[in-house]
């Protein structure tokens, strides 16, 4: 019996902890939300005795105060950008109190990993806490998730970053800062079309991830509308992130001169150091996601050397507004703000400007607010840190100018 | 030449999964235990390494030592606390508590280190100072090893080497042995079965460390949960050559990589851990006790 009671327990053993596995990602932080993330209430609460009288009444017709809830991942691996669109959303809304005018805002961020369920989780719990109007999710996986719901209950719905085109689909009340998945993958392939002509191209993304395929299905389509050549196709998934030597070894030997990574930084980061120890050296070309990866602990930013991505935000713009935010970012944070910062901080923007043109009180409810808002959105243009003009089609989808930006010595320069 | 070139990368990741496997096989050849909890020790060598390197900025082979010492220190203290108390529980039970173990390391991970992922820096770098590749070069230029492959290649192998050699030959092996057939017996001759046992996690948790370093050295970042996937890798590896053989887990490892790696490059990236998986049911099938595995018959 003792080899049946053996092979049983193998059995029982492997199928447990492909199922902890499975759920590793999701399971494992919970309380691990760090405090000091969390914005602090005192400052918001004081702001408009203190700055009341300052006189810079904003010309708009909306007052009270609204309760913003905000939905991203503060914990996990990807952290890193649900964090810096909190912290720049909360930027914005200190700025728009301390104007002392009419309209104040409350901003209380919620943590959802980026899991969709925990996204759905944390959307109740904001209703629950009397949330008005939702800033998120960050992440596309739980965007969609979200924006289901919030179309459900009309919430009106600005999702700093989640670029998938299903957050927006069928819901006319959810409204994205950033480009859509699609203008991601477009504006990449004529960019390389313009920028390097006739290169060849490799592309490596993650074909179990909605965002990574997303963008890398237009591009491949509008590669081939611009004559682009696409040598080699390499993919992964999220339990394979960790080794891409064969990738790499084929599409270097495919003669690939530009790899395109619609990927997010941690695997990229992986990608750009194996590159290296091969000695493989083409230009890298990378979109949001590669946004971060500057700022990743430990990582050696000599390897992301002359690294091209697409992004409407760049720290070193010489604007006052994104002086001023970078410097204030620096000085609450300690590092310089990314991309998803910038779409947070103009997130609350846009719906400071969007209740200041319908006319929102504060005691209106999280629905008629919806409406309102919806009724708006087509109507008005935003100049923002990620955007001059931007405006908005009726389906959510916003409009603005995409920027390439490659990294040199540590920085972002405009090529 | 690309072949051979696949075949490269498939041996140096290989090389790792075997070093995991070898963690994994001297505590089930002896302790008759899985310690779903080694891929976190492993996890928390890379840690260790991490700090040592970029907080005490000591060279990369002392924080190789000094990750070693930690998770021995670690592995003893799990052993003493979570699974000596269960020696005469039921095998599932211990198992639930290996598991249970798992899941503390990783939260305590998150809670100590956070969880963005941090960057590794590979003890022997990628590139030297000139910017040219830390490799050798094979048939002039056209296929090339790095050296932290070839260095993981040759741990795996003085490791292999080691570990027959002491479970063979050194007194302290002889007593794993016997331990490892019959408990009972074993003490009756004079053994000190927990100690015997200790020792076994201290040996296997110093190898997951090493294995920790060699593992992040490739994948060049570190997460909480860096562990748990390469740990049933090689958790598969082990049971592919025959779970409780050290040569066995060796095999296995490095078979384990190469199928993997050709699996990426020659039929689909997608379905690499698939073939990989249905691999390892025909071998189970065909060879119930794995490939180096030693069939005990039941005794009735």
């Amino acid at each position: 019996m003792k080899k049946k009671n053996l092979a049983a327990m193998l059995m029982a053993g492997a199928m447990c902890f492909s199922l902890l596995a499975g759920c590793s990602g999701t399971g494992s932080t919970g309380s691990a939300a760090p405090a000091s993330e969390e914005p602090s209430q005192g400052t918001q609460e004081s702001a408009p005795a203190e700055t009341g009288n300052q006189g810079t009444e904003p010309t708009g017709t909306a007052s009270g105060t609204f309760k913003l809830g905000g939905i991203g991942p503060l914990t996990t691996d990807t952290a890193i950008y649900g964090k810096a669109a909190m912290n720049g959303a909360q930027i914005a809304v200190d700025e728009i109190n301390a104007l002392g005018g009419a309209v104040q805002f409350e901003l209380q961020p919620e943590d959802d990993q980026a899991d969709p369920e925990l996204g759905v989780n944390a959307y109740h719990k904001l209703l629950d806490d009397g949330a008005q109007i939702i800033v998120g999710s960050v992440t596309s996986g739980s965007g969609i998730a979200v924006s289901a719901e919030t179309y459900k209950d009309r919430v009106f719905t600005i999702t700093p970053s989640g670029s998938s085109v299903d957050v927006i689909a069928g819901k006319d009340n959810t409204f994205q800062v950033c480009f859509t998945d699609p203008n991601q993958g477009t504006g990449s392939a004529d960019y390389i079309a313009e920028n390097l002509p006739g290169a060849k191209v490799a592309v490596i993304y993650r074909n179990d991830d909605a965002y990574s395929q997303g963008i890398r299905d237009t591009f491949v389509a509008e590669a081939k509308a611009k004559g682009i050549e696409i040598v080699d196709e390499g993919t992964f998934t999220k339990d394979t992130q960790t080794d891409f030597s064969v990738q790499l070894t084929s599409a270097q030997n495919k003669g690939a001169d530009v790899l395109f990574l619609p990927i997010y930084y941690q695997p990229a980061s992986v990608i750009l150091a194996q590159a290296a120890a091969m000695s493989y050296a083409p230009t890298f070309f990378g979109v949001d996601g590669m946004d971060g990866i500057l700022t990743m602990e430990n990582f050696d930013t000599k390897l992301a050397e002359g690294v091209m991505l697409l992004t409407p935000f760049s720290a070193d713009a010489e604007d006052e507004r994104t002086q001023n935010f970078v410097k204030k970012y620096n000085e609450l944070h300690g590092e310089t703000p990314n991309q998803f910062a910038a779409d947070g901080y103009d997130a609350v923007y846009v719906i400071y400007e969007a209740l200041n043109a319908a006319g929102c009180t504060g005691d209106m409810s999280a629905e008629e607010i919806c409406e309102a808002l919806v009724a708006v959105m087509p109507t008005i243009s935003v100049d923002g840190l990620t955007g001059q003009g931007m405006t908005w089609k009726a389906s959510g989808e916003v409009s603005k100018a995409p920027m390439a930006v490659v990294i040199k010595d540590g920085v972002y320069v405009t090529p | 030449m690309e072949f051979l070139s696949y075949l490269i990368s498939g041996i140096s990741l290989g090389s790792v999964y075997a070093i995991i496997a070898l963690g994994y096989t001297m505590v089930y050849g002896i302790a008759k235990m899985l310690n779903f909890a080694h891929g976190d020790v492993i996890m928390v060598g890379g840690y260790i390494s991490i700090c040592a390197t970029s907080y005490l900025e000591l060279p990369g082979w002392l924080s190789v030592l000094l990750a070693m010492a930690v998770c021995t220190v670690l592995g003893v203290v799990i052993e003493g606390l979570a699974y000596k108390p269960l020696r005469q529980a039921t095998s599932l039970a211990v198992l639930i508590t290996a598991i249970g173990v798992s899941y503390f390391l990783q939260n305590a991970a998150l809670l100590i280190w956070g969880a963005s992922p941090k960057g590794f820096t590979p003890i022997i770098p990628a590139t030297n100072a000139q910017g040219e590749p830390n490799a050798l070069p094979l048939f002039g230029g056209q296929v090339s090893i790095s050296y932290i492959s070839l260095l993981t290649m040759g741990a795996c192998i003085i490791i292999m080497l080691a570990l027959t050699f002491f479970t063979g030959q050194t007194k302290l092996g002889k007593a794993m042995r016997a331990c490892s057939e019959d408990k009972g017996a074993a003490q009756l001759m004079g053994i000190n079965v927990n100690r015997t046992i200790s020792v076994t996690f201290a040996i296997g948790s110093a190898l997951a460390a090493v294995a920790g370093v060699l593992l992040c050295s490739f994948t060049t970042s570190l997460m909480p949960t860096t562990g748990s996937m390469p740990g049933i890798k090689a958790f598969t590896a082990a049971v592919f050559g025959g779970i409780g053989s050290i040569p066995g887990a060796f095999l296995g490892g490095v078979l384990l990589g190469i199928i993997e790696s050709l699996a990426k490059a020659y039929i689909s990236t997608q379905l690499a851990n698939a073939i990989l998986f249905a691999v390892l049911i025909i071998v189970l099938l065909v060879k119930p006790s794995g490939l180096l595995g030693k069939y005990v018959p039941e005794k009735v």
